[in-house]
């Protein structure tokens, strides 16, 4: 194949644009293996020395299993209850008759257009009252009031796109609307499904201000936090700061990496209606 | 099996649009009913209606002596045939078969069994264990029929099925579709747009506009004795002609317009009109011509066999006979008078 000036220019601007974007990872990557003091005055773009230093201090003096493990435990929590409630109100805003069924849609956009910051302080006070500051549950609740909107929203265009000859068909099977989500909606939407879980998961991992606002010690930090507040008082850490990013990364990159295509799909779901 | 009973059935959707109006009709037990009509015509929401699929606005469906008007699709006990198949992607063609017993609580032994003899009736028995995407068009076509008779349910309703498959195993699929009719006895009501489709297939037709029913009777009887010039002009091809009573020399009564089938037209080098040949079309055993009537804009045609067909632009003169003469009124279409 000869390849075209127009495709060279294209692969060239490609390249570059990886490169930009790819920079910043591969520099978290290199400064996380150099030793503290070489970090500074390196100029090189590759690294002098190297040492897991970090990674060892990560592990035995600031104990860096226990917010991975929140994180992986609050973010699977909310995936794991957004997702089926998500998918049920999905099927019923994509599929049944129902007044007010675009004022609700719109509702659910709206609640997940409030700044962040603005419903802090109200949720803070609830979850006081209920004694859940400093659990997982008190993080699963709050997360859950952007996660399902999100989850509903793109299970709403998936189960929109299939046929829904497919579903008469089954209720003319005699499968009632429950057992036609189950047996039909579900297995279609199967790659929606996983990608609206991804991207639920991807959201709650890098939650930072509902973590940094309803826990209350280390034993509760997720990733986010407890990264940021590695800082001292006189100094910051960055060998240990990047390492902990590195080591938050590499789960969702992986995540990522093996469902890419499912995730675009997620992604431009609605943008072309089907 | 029973008989399907529509009685003043009315359905509008809320924009306003009037879909159905006033149905009345009964299809009898065993029945292989055609509903026919042009697009937009309301024949497929019909269907729908008497699936479940939608509720009627006004009006009640009985299936037997049970009236279903406020019932489900999953309590009626029908099995439709989608103009799309509507196969279940990801099960393999038994589990599809399988999806409507197993739904009903049919215990294993009995689904294999009733699956089995579907299969064999449908000749899809090599192909059992893939997914529809595996099939041809034809074999989807089966399977989704083979979905609808292993269950044996109260009646067929069947959408078009046979729209997405080659003119070729159309005509296949419909002495197929004939045959398992005789089989099975069974009540059938099948939606199409295409009135061939519709005179060689049914018992009855219903011919269908603008949400009502035109006309309800044997094809052959709509054939010979349509009942205004709507049905007159939709079934039968080429389309009957109409032009105004005066010129075919019917006088009484004077607001009268008069049908001929191209078939019955006489053409020759002498009779009553004259007319010019605007076109001719060869359709291998006969033509038809295109004929420009003195006196009358409207076009008309005429099926003429032979050989050697009159030349374009050559000048013709045509003769009605009498005793082929179908006779309506001018003001609302209706049929006055005509071959018995």
């Amino acid at each position: 194949m000869i390849a075209r000036p127009a495709s060279i220019a294209v692969a060239i601007a490609g390249a570059l644009l990886l490169a930009v974007l790819l920079f910043p990872i591969y520099w978290m990557i290199a400064a996380s293996l150099m030793p503290e003091s070489r970090l500074f005055d390196s100029h090189s773009l590759l690294p002098a020395a190297l040492t897991l230093e970090h990674y060892r201090a990560l592990f035995d003096e600031r104990d860096f299993l226990v917010p991975i493990r929140n994180s992986l435990l609050v973010s699977g929590l909310t995936t794991a209850v957004a997702v089926p409630v998500a998918a049920l109100c999905a099927y019923a805003l994509a599929r049944l008759r129902m007044r007010g069924k675009g004022l609700l849609l719109a509702g659910v956009l709206a609640i997940s257009m409030f700044p962040q910051i603005s419903i802090v302080p109200p949720l803070f006070l609830i979850l006081r009252e209920l004694r859940l500051l400093n659990t997982y549950a008190g993080l699963v609740l709050p997360y859950l009031t952007f996660s399902m909107p999100l989850a509903i929203w793109l299970l709403t265009g998936f189960f929109r796109q299939l046929p829904r000859d497919l579903e008469e068909a089954a209720m003319l099977d005699g499968a009632t609307r429950m057992r036609t989500l189950r047996d039909v909606v579900l297995p279609l939407a199967a790659p929606g499904v996983a990608s609206t879980a991804i991207l639920t998961f991807l959201y709650c991992w890098n939650e930072f201000l509902f973590a940094l606002s309803f826990t209350l010690g280390p034993d509760r930090y997720t990733v986010p936090v407890a990264i940021t507040l590695f800082r001292g008082r006189y100094q910051v850490p960055w060998g240990e700061v990047l390492a902990g990013t590195v080591l938050a990364t590499i789960p969702v990159a992986l995540l990522v990496l093996g469902c890419q295509r499912r995730i675009v799909a997620g992604l431009t779901v609605g943008a072309t209606k089907g | 099996m029973a008989a399907i009973t529509l009685a003043r059935l009315s359905k509008t959707y809320p924009n306003g649009h009037v879909a159905i109006r006033d149905v009345d009709l009964r299809i009898e037990d065993g029945e292989f009913l055609v509903l026919v009509g042009p697009s937009g015509c309301g024949k497929s929401t019909l269907l729908r209606l008497i699936a479940g699929l939608e509720t009627p606005t006004d009006g009640r469906i009985a299936i037997g002596d049970v009236d279903v008007t406020a019932q489900p699709p999953q309590r009626r006990d029908l099995a439709m045939v989608f103009q799309s198949y509507a196969l279940y992607p990801h099960m393999t063609v038994r589990d599809n078969l399988a999806y409507g017993l197993r739904m009903r609580r049919t215990d294993a032994a009995t689904i294999a069994r009733q699956v089995a003899s579907a299969a064999e009736a449908l000749h899809i028995e090599d192909v059992l264990d893939r997914r529809p995407a595996q099939l041809s068009g034809g074999q989807r076509q089966r399977v989704a029929l083979g979905r609808a008779i292993v269950r044996k349910p109260n009646a067929f309703l069947l959408d078009e099925p046979l729209s997405n498959l080659d003119p070729s195993l159309r005509t296949e699929a419909r002495a197929e579709l004939r045959r398992l009719h005789r089989m099975l006895g069974i009540t059938v009501v099948y939606v199409t747009h295409d009135q061939e489709e519709a005179m060689t297939l049914s018992g009855r037709i219903a011919v269908m506009r603008d949400g009502a029913l035109e006309q309800v009777a044997p094809p052959l009887d709509i054939y010979a004795r349509p009942a205004n010039t709507f049905v007159a002009r939709f079934i039968g091809a080429p389309a009957m002609n109409l032009l105004p009573g005066a010129i075919a020399g019917i006088k009484r009564p004077d607001h009268a317009v008069v049908g001929i089938r191209p078939h019955d037209v006489r053409v020759g080098r002498d009779g009553t009109v004259r007319a010019t040949v605007d076109l001719v079309e060869p359709r291998g055993p006969d033509y038809v011509l295109h004929l420009h009537l003195d006196g009358s804009d409207a076009p008309f045609l005429a099926v003429v066999n032979g050989a050697a067909p009159p030349a374009v632009g050559t000048e013709v003169f045509i003769t009605l006979p009498v005793d082929r003469l179908h006779i309506f009124d001018e003001r609302d279409g209706r049929r006055l008078g005509g071959p018995a």
